[in-house]
């Protein structure tokens, strides 16, 4: 751009401060909003997700429950006759068959990050009188450690002893609560196939879900199997974990495949959770655009002003030979340098807010606010201020380019 | 010496349509020579003032044809007649139209520094120059809405004389001014016809004005009535 159409731009601007401030101003506080609340955006999904993910794995491998197949043959005569008139579930076993290789052929999938077998069980805890039902997760201590950070959920015991207790369980913290259990007292389990094991606590946890703690519990793999009366080969579930969830909807399929068995993806599982998300960003999007809109205004308004009171300018401008695509250079200059000034600051404005934000203590479950600063949205958002501070000085100086100057010195 | 002819009309007439369909000039028909100090005389409302912007190529709504320096310049696109003009044609408007914003010695460099064929020193020390030629060298550096009325249209003359044009045209370019200050500029604009061999075209109603430049062409109801050879 040639330096006389800079200076030019440079005295309007430094000749109305104060419109060029206030132009400005719109633009930092636009961009600061449009940065927190993507950036919150960012930080409440990755909080919520991790949630998700302390207890949903990105996609299950189970075999489904078969209903049994009315014994008809479309060769009769009549189709009508059915061998089996009232179909149930049929008796095969959830079992998955060899699932040592699957695992294995799982794992060496390249976009797994972590694969563990499960034995997931329904029982019941019993201590003197009282019952409580409930599910328990027979598990292989290390992998589902890798996978769900239990550990992490403690809050009485040490995790670790699972891995030399071979009757140990973990519980709830709500189930602890209701039947009085406390650490390291033994508690009996019946199955659902009537199965009964005596079995030591050795610790608690607490999850964000206060059905999970009145319910779940953990064992090793063995002790899940030996209540369901089943032998070490038996497996009900692989939880795999994949590099990018997101993908988890299109990986599932693939491993359907791969397996042979059924998949379930962490958003199937949850659609409840991902409808509310899409909702959320949906409605953050437009709140963002619409404020970042308004900043825009703001300087278009500005340019459309100042053009206007401008045109004895533009008309000598074009009078002294300088072309209709040096006055639109002039006026978008002038819109930059406020867009730019005001993106700066708006970047800053935001940084400041979501450090203030991140110190913001919320609840034990979540603690801090669950913000921090997100590099990408920044940039994003400096391209969309800057995008939008173009067009918002284009627009008036494309009709300061057109001006006639006969027009306007004949008046 | 032969005459060059730097400037040509061809049949140039102008209609306006608003309020009423009127003629505002009529078969008009000249040539302006090279070194020609050139006067457009007549009544108010005669037309110089719409012939001078038909002249000054910013007008393109006319019937005819006009030439600079025998290049046709009817039909050239907008921003071809910009650069036409920034670099051959100087104007002093009928009113004293500056930037209000920029220093006087700003004005005057401003279509130079577009222009873009010098260095923004030698711009400056011409402009110095000129400035000193209109003895406004001490109001250099004033914002030009500072400047009285006569001053203001001697800065407009020092601006249309900054990248030496080969035509400068005026539209009564000593209205605003007082007798002496009309004689410096008359004088000035003589010399540079003689010396620099520019030219010049100047709406007048000034009779003494007219009379004391190279030719008269005299308007009357958007026709000429009078060549003046
Ligand atoms: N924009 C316009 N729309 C309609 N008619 C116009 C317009 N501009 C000028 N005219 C008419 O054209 C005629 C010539 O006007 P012009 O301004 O050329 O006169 P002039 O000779 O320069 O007068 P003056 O000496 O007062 O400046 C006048 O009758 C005027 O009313
Ligand atoms: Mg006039």
């Amino acid at each position: 751009m040639k330096s006389v159409n800079i200076e030019i731009a440079l005295t309007h601007i430094l000749t109305r401060k104060r419109q060029t401030i206030v132009a400005s101003f719109g633009v930092t506080i636009g961009i600061a909003i449009y940065i927190c609340l993507n950036t919150l955006i960012i930080g409440t999904n990755r909080y919520s997700d991790n949630a998700i993910f302390k207890t949903t794995p990105h996609v299950r491998v189970y075999k489904e429950d078969e209903i049994s197949k009315p014994l008809s043959h479309d060769s009769l005569p009549d189709k009508r006759q059915y061998v089996i008139v009232n179909p149930k579930i049929s008796n095969i076993s959830k079992n998955l068959i060899n699932p040592v290789k699957l695992l294995n052929d799982i794992k060496r999938q390249p976009e797994v990050t972590a694969a563990a077998p499960m034995v997931i069980a329904n029982i019941f805890y019993n201590n003197g009188k009282s019952q409580l039902t409930g599910i328990s997760w027979g598990i292989n201590v290390v992998e589902a450690n890798n996978m769900f950070d239990i550990e992490s959920t403690m809050v009485g015991g040490d995790f670790k002893t699972l891995l030399s207790t071979p009757n140990g369980i973990i519980l709830g913290v709500g189930i602890a609560d209701k039947l009085n259990i406390k650490l390291n007292d033994n508690v009996s389990i019946i199955s659902s196939v009537g199965v009964i094991k005596l079995m030591k606590v050795i610790g608690f946890f607490k999850s964000s879900n206060i059905t999970t703690d009145k319910s779940k519990s953990y064992m090793n793999l063995a002790a899940a199997q030996q209540l369901l009366a089943q032998g070490p080969n038996y497996v009900t579930d692989i939880y795999v974990n994949i590099k990018d969830p997101e993908k988890a909807p299109v990986y599932a399929g693939f491993l359907a495949t791969l397996t042979g068995y059924t998949t379930e993806d962490w958003k199937a599982a949850n659609e409840l959770f991902v409808a509310g998300k899409k909702i959320r960003g949906i409605l953050f999007m437009v709140v963002s655009w619409a404020i970042l809109l308004v900043a825009a205004f703001g300087i278009y308004n500005i340019l459309n002003m100042t053009i206007s009171q401008k045109l004895n300018d533009i008309a000598i401008l074009k009078a002294t030979g300088f072309l209709g695509k040096d006055v639109v250079n002039i006026f978008v200059f002038e819109a930059m340098v406020m867009g730019i000034i005001g993106t700066i600051l708006g970047c800053l404005l935001a940084a400041l807010i979501v450090d203030l934000l991140s110190h913001i203590y919320i609840g034990a479950d979540i603690g801090n606010f669950p913000i921090q600063f997100e590099p990408s949205v920044s940039f994003t958002g400096m391209g969309v201020g800057l995008l939008v501070t173009f067009f918002a000085g284009y627009i008036p100086a494309r009709k300061a380019a057109k001006v006639d100057p006969v027009a306007i010195f004949r008046k | 010496m032969e005459k060059k002819v730097i400037l040509k009309t061809s049949h140039v007439g102008k209609y306006f349509y608003d309020p009423i369909k009127f003629k505002a000039l009529d078969d008009i028909s000249f040539e302006v020579y090279q070194g020609e100090f050139l006067t457009l005389a007549g009544k108010s409302g005669s037309g110089k003032s719409t012939l001078l912007y038909i002249l000054s190529t910013m007008d393109t709504d006319y019937e005819g044809e006009l030439f600079i320096e025998g290049k046709k310049i009817t039909g050239q696109s907008k921003d071809k007649l910009a650069a036409i003009r920034g670099e051959n044609i100087g104007f002093v408007f009928q009113f004293h139209y500056l930037l209000p914003e920029f220093s006087c010695l700003k004005n005057i460099m401003i279509p130079a520094m577009k222009l873009g064929k010098k260095s923004t020193e030698e711009i400056e020390a011409l402009a110095y120059q000129r400035l000193e030629m209109l003895d406004l060298k001490e109001q250099a550096l004033k914002p030009a809405s500072k400047l009285s009325g006569g001053q203001q249209q001697r800065i407009a003359i020092a601006r249309a004389l900054i990248n030496s044009p080969k035509i400068i045209m005026c539209d009564e370019p000593t209205g605003n001014l007082d007798t002496k200050n009309t004689q410096i500029v008359f004088d000035l604009f003589k010399q540079i016809a003689r010396e620099f061999g520019q030219t010049i075209i100047a709406v007048t109603h000034d009779l003494d004005f007219a009379k004391a430049s190279d030719r008269t062409i005299e308007l009357a109801d958007g026709k000429i009535i009078s060549y003046g050879l």
